[in-house]
C-alpha cells in the first residue's frame, strides 16, 4: 500500500480499526447497529468496539444478555427488514449454541426467499489460542464456517485488512463472518503480532472479499496462510531468504469466496506449496487449498504439498502440551525445505 | 434445616480454604504477568476466574453432597470444586497445567474433572445443565439414591439450555437441583440490564418446580434451603431452582479493570466478607473456640501452600502426551 505524501503514517491494532471502521458506517448509513455480549459500554472484550456506545448509544450499540440463540437470531430478523447488524459472537468457540441461526437462517434465508430476503449482517468473532486458555476458548474454526454456503467468510490479518474488510462486509448484501485473531488483535492482555499492527488512513476504502493477497513476492515456493499463520510464513520467507530460497507468501482474506487465481497463478509460478493453519488439520483449509493445486496445477507441481496446521485433537490447556503443536515459522520453514528436498 | 455443630465447622474451614487456594492461585497467576500484563505468560496462563465472596452457595449445598452425587459447576469453579471434595493437590497441578493434574494439564482451570467425587465444570455459559439432568435422570432410572446439582451464574438463566434443562428436568421429575449464583455481573452487563425478572428464582413456576431466592450470601440461609431441595430431590419429588444472593469480589477474570462497576461497590461488599461474618457467628456462639480459631486458618494455609507447592515442583507433561486419550 502506498502512503500519500500528503499524510503521516498511522500505524493502528487491528481492533481499533475494526471500531473504526464500524464507527465510520454508522455515521452515514443510520441502518447499521452493533449488538453482542460486553460490546457496549465496556467497548468488547476484544477492543472492536471501542467508543461506538459513547459516540452512538444504547440504541444503536447494544448489550444483550447472554443470550446468542436470541441475539444472533434476532440479527438476522434485524437484517430481513433493512437493518445491517454487525453482531460478535465473543469466541467463535461459543457457536455451538447459535449455529442454527447463522447457517440455517443467515446463510439460507437469502436463498430459500429465492433472492426476496437477503441477510447483509456482520458476525464478528474472535479466533485462535496460543495463550492457554484451552479448547473452549482458543479454537479457529475455519474450516466450520467455510464449508457451510451462503456464508462469505474473512479473516485479516492485518489492521489495514481489517479496516478495508470490516467495511466491505457492512455493505455486502449477504452474511459475513468476520474472524478475527486474537494473537493480532492489539490488545495487551494477549500480547500481539508485530506485523498485525501497521498504518491504516483515517479515510473509508474497501479490501474487496474474494481476494487475496501476496505479502511477499517470490519464485521458488508458495506460502498459503490466514490470520495469524501469515505472519508465520512471513518469518519463514525470511529465514529461508537466508538460504536463497524466495518463498512468495500469500495472505488469503477471505475464505468465501476463495482467492483461487491468485493462489494457482502463484502455485504455478513456483510449482511448491505448503499451507499454513492453525485451524484443525483435516477437513479444513489446507485441505481445500492444496486439493485446488491439485486440481488445477498438477502439470506444475514439482512435490508434494504440505500443511502445518493443528493436529486434530482437542485443544489442550498446558503450554507445555498446546505450544509445540502450534504452527510456527520453524515448522513452515521446514515444509517448504521438504519441497524444495532441501531438508 | 440447621446444619449441625460440625457441620458449621466444616462449611467454615471449606471457605477458608477456598480463599486461601484463591489467593494463591492470583499470587501465582500474576507472576511473571507485571509490569506488563500478557495473559499467555506466568506459570498460570490464560484466564483465571476466582470465586472469593462467593463461597457460600459452594458450602451451603455441598454439605448435603455425597461423593456420588454429580456436580456441575462454570468457568468460575474452584470453590464448588473444593467444597465437592475435590483433590486439592490434583486439582492445584491441573491448573498449573503438570502432568500429576486432575487430567494431566489437557483441561485446566476451566476444565476441572475429577471422576472419584463426581466433579465437572466448563467453559460455556449454561453447558452443564443438561448433562446434571441426564444424571439425575440416570440415577432416578437405576433406583439410585443420587441427586445432581447444576451451578450456574446469573447470566445463565438467559440461555436456551437453562429454559431446556428446567423443563426437561421437570416433566423427567429428575433429582436434580439447579443453583444460580447470582454475583449481579455478566462480565461487564449487570444483571438488571440483562434480565427480564430480578429474581430468577420466579422462574421455576414456569416449569412447575419450586423456586426460592437466598438473600444475604449467607451460608446459613443456602444450606437452609438447598437441604430442604436435595432432600426433596433424593425422595424422588422432582427438581427444585436455587438463586443466591453473592458478591464477586474480584473482576470477571484476574487482569479485568472492572470500569463498569460503581466506585465504592468492591469495598462494600468486602467489608460484609462472608467468612468475616461466619467466623464472628461462630465464635459468638461457641461452635469455633476463639483459642481454636488461629489453628483452624492456620490449617487452611497449610494445606493450600502443600498444594500448590507440589503443583510448582511437578514435572510438566510432555509435548507427546498430548496426543493421549484422544479417541478419535
Amino acid at each position: 500500500m502506498n502512503v500519500p505524501l500528503n499524510r503521516t503514517k498511522r500505524n493502528l491494532t487491528i481492533a481499533k480499526a475494526m471500531a473504526e471502521a464500524i464507527a465510520g458506517e454508522m455515521r452515514h448509513d443510520p441502518a447499521v447497529l452493533v449488538l453482542g455480549e460486553d460490546i457496549g459500554k465496556l467497548g468488547g472484550v476484544f477492543g472492536n468496539t471501542r467508543g461506538l456506545y459513547e459516540e452512538f448509544g444504547a440504541a444503536r450499540v447494544k448489550d444483550t444478555p447472554i443470550s446468542e440463540t436470541a441475539f444472533i437470531g434476532a440479527a438476522v430478523g434485524m437484517a430481513c427488514v433493512g437493518m445491517k447488524p454487525v453482531v460478535e459472537l465473543m469466541f467463535v468457540d461459543f457457536f455451538g449454541v447459535c449455529m442454527d441461526a447463522i447457517y440455517n437462517l443467515a446463510a439460507k434465508n437469502c436463498y430459500f426467499s429465492g433472492g426476496q430476503s437477503p441477510v447483509p449482517m456482520v458476525l464478528m468473532t474472535s479466533v485462535g489460542g496460543g495463550y492457554g486458555d484451552a479448547g473452549q476458548h482458543s479454537q479457529c474454526l475455519y474450516g466450520t464456517f467455510a464449508h457451510l454456503p451462503g456464508l462469505k467468510v474473512v479473516v485479516p490479518s492485518n489492521a489495514y485488512d481489517a479496516k478495508g474488510l470490516m467495511l466491505s462486509a457492512i455493505r455486502d448484501p449477504n452474511p459475513v463472518v468476520y474472524m478475527f485473531h486474537k494473537a493480532l488483535q492489539g490488545m495487551g492482555w494477549l500480547g500481539t503480532v508485530k506485523g498485525a499492527i501497521n498504518d491504516v488512513p483515517e479515510d473509508e476504502y474497501l479490501v474487496p472479499i474474494g481476494k487475496a493477497a501476496i505479502a511477499r513476492a517470490g519464485r521458488d515456493v508458495t506460502l498459503v496462510g490466514l490470520g495469524a499463520t501469515v505472519h508465520h510464513a512471513l518469518d519463514a520467507a525470511a529465514e529461508l531468504a537466508k538460504e536463497n530460497v524466495e518463498a512468495e507468501v500469500i495472505d488469503l482474506r477471505s475464505l468465501v469466496p476463495l482467492d483461487r487465481e491468485t493462489v494457482l497463478a502463484s502455485v504455478r509460478k513456483t510449482g511448491r506449496l505448503v499451507v499454513a493453519d492453525d485451524d484443525y488439520q483435516s477437513f479444513g483449509v489446507s485441505g481445500e487449498i492444496i486439493a485446488l493445486a491439485s486440481e488445477a496445477a498438477f502439470p506444475q507441481l514439482k512435490a508434494a504439498p504440505r500443511r502445518v496446521a493443528f493436529p486434530d485433537i482437542p485443544i489442550p490447556f498446558s503450554p507445555a502440551l498446546e505450544r509445540p503443536l502450534l504452527p510456527d515459522a520453524a515448522k513452515i520453514a521446514a515444509a517448504a525445505r521438504a519441497t524444495l528436498g532441501t531438508k | 434445616m440447621t446444619p449441625s455443630q460440625e457441620q458449621l465447622r466444616w462449611m467454615y474451614r471449606t471457605m477458608l480454604l477456598s480463599r486461601r487456594f484463591e489467593e494463591a492461585i492470583a499470587a501465582a497467576y500474576f507472576e511473571g504477568k507485571q509490569p506488563a500484563f500478557n495473559m499467555a505468560n506466568g506459570p498460570i496462563p490464560g484466564e483465571m476466574h476466582l470465586s472469593n465472596g462467593q463461597e457460600p452457595c459452594a458450602v451451603g449445598v455441598c454439605a448435603h453432597l455425597e461423593a456420588g452425587d454429580f456436580v456441575t459447576a462454570t468457568h468460575r469453579p474452584h470453590h464448588i470444586a473444593i467444597a465437592k471434595g475435590v483433590n486439592l493437590k490434583a486439582m492445584a497441578a491441573e491448573i498449573f497445567g503438570k502432568r500429576t493434574g486432575l487430567s494431566g494439564g489437557r483441561g485446566g482451570h476451566m476444565h476441572l474433572f475429577d471422576a472419584q467425587v463426581n466433579f465437572s465444570c466448563a467453559g460455556i455459559i449454561g453447558e452443564g445443565m443438561g448433562p446434571a439432568v441426564g444424571a439425575a435422570a440416570a440415577f432416578r432410572q437405576r433406583g439410585e439414591n443420587r441427586v445432581a446439582v447444576s451451578f450456574i451464574g446469573e447470566g445463565a438463566a438467559n440461555q436456551g439450555a437453562f429454559h431446556e434443562a428446567l423443563n426437561l428436568a421437570a416433566v423427567w421429575q429428575a433429582p436434580v437441583v439447579f443453583v444460580i449464583e447470582d454475583n449481579a455481573w455478566g462480565i461487564s452487563v449487570a444483571k438488571r440490564d440483562s434480565t427480564a425478572v430480578a429474581d430468577n428464582a420466579l422462574r421455576a413456576a414456569a416449569y412447575g418446580m419450586p423456586g426460592h431466592r437466598v438473600t444475604g450470601n449467607d451460608p446459613l440461609r443456602v444450606f437452609a434451603v438447598a437441604g430442604e431441595a436435595i432432600a426433596r430431590a433424593r425422595a424422588g419429588e422432582g427438581p427444585s431452582l436455587i438463586e443466591i444472593e453473592t458478591y464477586r469480589l474480584e473482576g470477571h477474570f484476574m487482569g479485568d479493570a472492572e470500569g463498569y462497576r460503581a466506585e465504592g461497590e468492591v469495598a462494600g461488599l468486602k467489608a460484609k466478607d462472608p467468612i468475616a461474618v461466619l467466623r464472628q457467628q461462630l465464635l459468638e456462639s461457641g461452635t469455633v473456640d476463639a483459642t481454636a480459631d488461629p489453628r483452624i486458618q492456620a490449617e487452611a494455609q497449610s494445606t493450600v501452600d502443600e498444594a500448590i507447592a507440589a503443583a510448582r515442583a511437578a514435572p510438566f507433561p510432555a509435548a507427546q502426551e498430548a496426543y493421549e486419550q484422544v479417541y478419535a
